[in-house]
């Protein structure tokens, strides 16, 4: 059955993905979700009712550690990549808006 | 003949012997770069002072010696997905367009130590989203086989360079082909090694349950040294393996006697090039003459990885590149207003076309309502299609087919049909979902002259087989230098 992704979807999914799309670029989003959707439901194909979804191959566990520095002081290079900064902080739009 | 043209390990010796020097080793390649690089583009940054400095410093310490190891002076590109402190990193996007790493990806620090000299960055498609390298930000990499053809991708500067001689070896990273399938469009040798292999500390995430680093080079003796020199637990990565058999230069042994080695029918049906498919056979055929013994099987749920592959990929996509938000690094948009028009503006002007639409592909799979029946149902998939190899590496030591149905498509073919690019990967791709080894080798050129790749496939850990029969495989063929630059 052919995937339909309605205006709302998409603009939800734009949400949830932070990406603000143009308008050419939201028919051509659409479209590609569209078909890439029809493509995967290839999968429904398989019956997987008795099957454990698998996210790593391999038994992956919790990895711990003492908490001990072992980096150096690195803030000055790290501030430097930042597009904008005030001393040693990193400068961002105001978060909260009051009334 | 240009030190360039000599292996990364025949290279090594040269240096170790005290025939030539590390620092004519690195101008060697900065002038093959200079020369080459109008007509291929496999650079994104070329570090011409650093890897010049770096080379003095490394001939000393082999004087000293202090440095003895194979790779010791030789000159190395690294993909620009990974890490490298004090040197521009973009992952071929516009939003890292600026980004100077404060470290160095762990793989890279192994070879560092190993006394690699770094001479650039390579060209890959952006965040590794693509198969031709023509979704960089940064220009289009050209196939030096064939300038109007891709080199494949994502790795697609790594091999170019590799190709081209412009270094001695590279490093690239395989998510669900990007080593194997440019190495089989370039005619160079790539391995993706079994999951957790390789530290990934450092290596710019796209789908972390997928992601390996790996070795391109010119022919198996490299890479197998190289890949031991890479690969170590690594605390820093919580899916890094502790294994004792990394001593893979142990298996460049030419014998395959008794070996048994399975063909899936299903890797050899429509969508494959006859051409292709003949190369493969008859690499098969050598194989046997040396005494492995082959036959074909039914592998089974070929079809279904790559749509189970981009559920999960653009999930873990989504998710990963979630840390791009114009804040702590990257590009941040010039007007906005407000936090959130900051983040999306920034992401949306920063991320090329492909990156954008599986972020999209990606968040809307794992949303409320859609999780279960695409990203639950994508990873039930993945348990299948690793019991079909299961049952299959029961049976055979390696599974052989092709890296890629074709050989390098032209130049702008592929990105107009997102869905037909994708299909391209369907002899990779299940080899990361099922975390397997895989590995590229040259065998043979169509009628076009453009390289063709045979695949080998191994258990996981099981890359001593796939060395050896790689290795046993190259006896049979020379390396063919491409001379068309």
């Amino acid at each position: 059955m052919a995937n339909v992704i309605s205006d709302e979807t998409l603009e939800y999914v734009g949400i949830l993905a932070k990406l603000e799309l143009a308008d050419d670029e939201k028919q051509r989003a659409k479209k590609d979700m569209e078909e890439m959707l029809d493509y995967i439901d290839k999968l429904n194909e398989l019956d997987t009712s008795n099957v454990e979804p698998m996210s790593h191959v391999f038994p992956v566990n919790n990895v711990f550690r003492e908490d001990e520095v072992v980096e150096r002081d690195g803030h000055e290079e790290t501030l430097a990549n930042a597009p904008e900064r005030n001393g040693n902080s990193f400068v961002v739009p105001k978060t909260i808006v009051g009334d | 003949m240009s030190l360039m043209s000599l292996t990364a390990v025949e290279l090594g010796k040269k240096i170790k012997a005290k025939e030539v020097t590390v620092v004519q080793a690195v101008q060697e390649s900065l002038d093959a770069i200079a020369q080459k690089e109008e007509k291929v583009h496999s650079f994104v940054t070329v570090d011409r002072e650093g890897a010049l400095k770096k080379a003095e410093e490394v001939q000393k310490k082999i004087d000293a010696g202090e440095l003895t190891g194979p790779l010791a002076g030789v000159p190395v590109a690294i993909k620009d997905n990974m890490c490298t402190e004090g040197l521009l990193t973009t992952c071929s996007s516009k939003i890292l367009g600026n980004f100077i790493p404060t470290f160095t990806a762990e793989a890279v620090k192994k070879l560092e130590q190993a006394g690699a000299v770094i001479i650039g960055k390579t060209n890959m498609d952006e965040f590794a989203m693509g198969s031709t390298t023509e979704t960089s930000a940064f220009g289009v990499t050209k196939n030096p086989w064939n300038t109007e053809h891709v080199p494949g991708g994502s790795s697609g500067g790594s091999c170019a360079a590799v190709a081209a001689e412009e270094c001695s070896y590279a490093l690239g990273s395989d998510t669900g082909g990007s080593i194997r399938q440019p190495s089989s469009f370039c005619g160079v040798t790539g391995i993706k090694p079994t999951y957790g292999t390789v530290s990934r500390y450092g290596l710019i995430a796209y789908g972390s349950s997928l992601d390996q680093i790996g070795p391109v080079a010119k022919d198996v003796t490299d890479c197998a040294t190289i890949l031991e020199t890479i690969s170590a637990h690594d605390p820093k990565d919580s899916t890094s393996v502790e294994r004792q058999d990394t001593d893979f230069t142990s298996a460049l042994v030419d014998d395959v006697k008794g070996m048994k080695i399975g063909i899936p029918k299903d890797y050899f049906g429509a969508g494959l090039d006859p051409e292709v498919k003949e190369a493969v056979l008859q690499a098969a055929k050598e194989l046997e003459k040396k005494g492995a013994i082959v036959e074909e099987f039914d592998l089974s749920l070929v079809e279904y990885a790559i749509p189970a592959y981009y559920v999960i990929a653009c999930a873990e996509a989504s998710s990963n590149l979630a840390r791009f938000d114009g804040v702590k690094y990257g590009y941040r948009t010039s007007e906005y207003d407000g936090l959130h028009q900051m983040y999306k503006k920034s992401r949306s002007e920063g991320f090329g076309a492909e990156v954008k639409r599986r972020i999209m592909l990606g968040s809307f799979v794992l949303s409320s309502g859609y999780y279960d029946a695409y990203y639950l149902k994508a990873l039930r998939t993945k348990a299948l299609i690793k019991k079909a190899f299961d049952e299959a590496f029961a049976k055979y030591d390696l599974i052989l087919g092709p890296a890629a149905p074709t050989t390098a498509p032209a130049l702008g073919e592929s990105l107009s049909d997102p869905l037909k690019m994708y299909l391209g990967d369907i002899y990779t791709i299940s080899v990361n979902l099922a975390g397997l080894p895989g590995i590229s080798v040259p065998c043979g050129k169509d009628s076009k002259g453009l390289p063709i790749g045979l695949q080998l496939i191994g258990d996981c850990f099981q890359e001593k087989k796939l060395i050896r029969a790689a290795y046993a495989y190259e006896q049979t063929r020379e390396y063919e230098h491409c001379q068309n630059l």
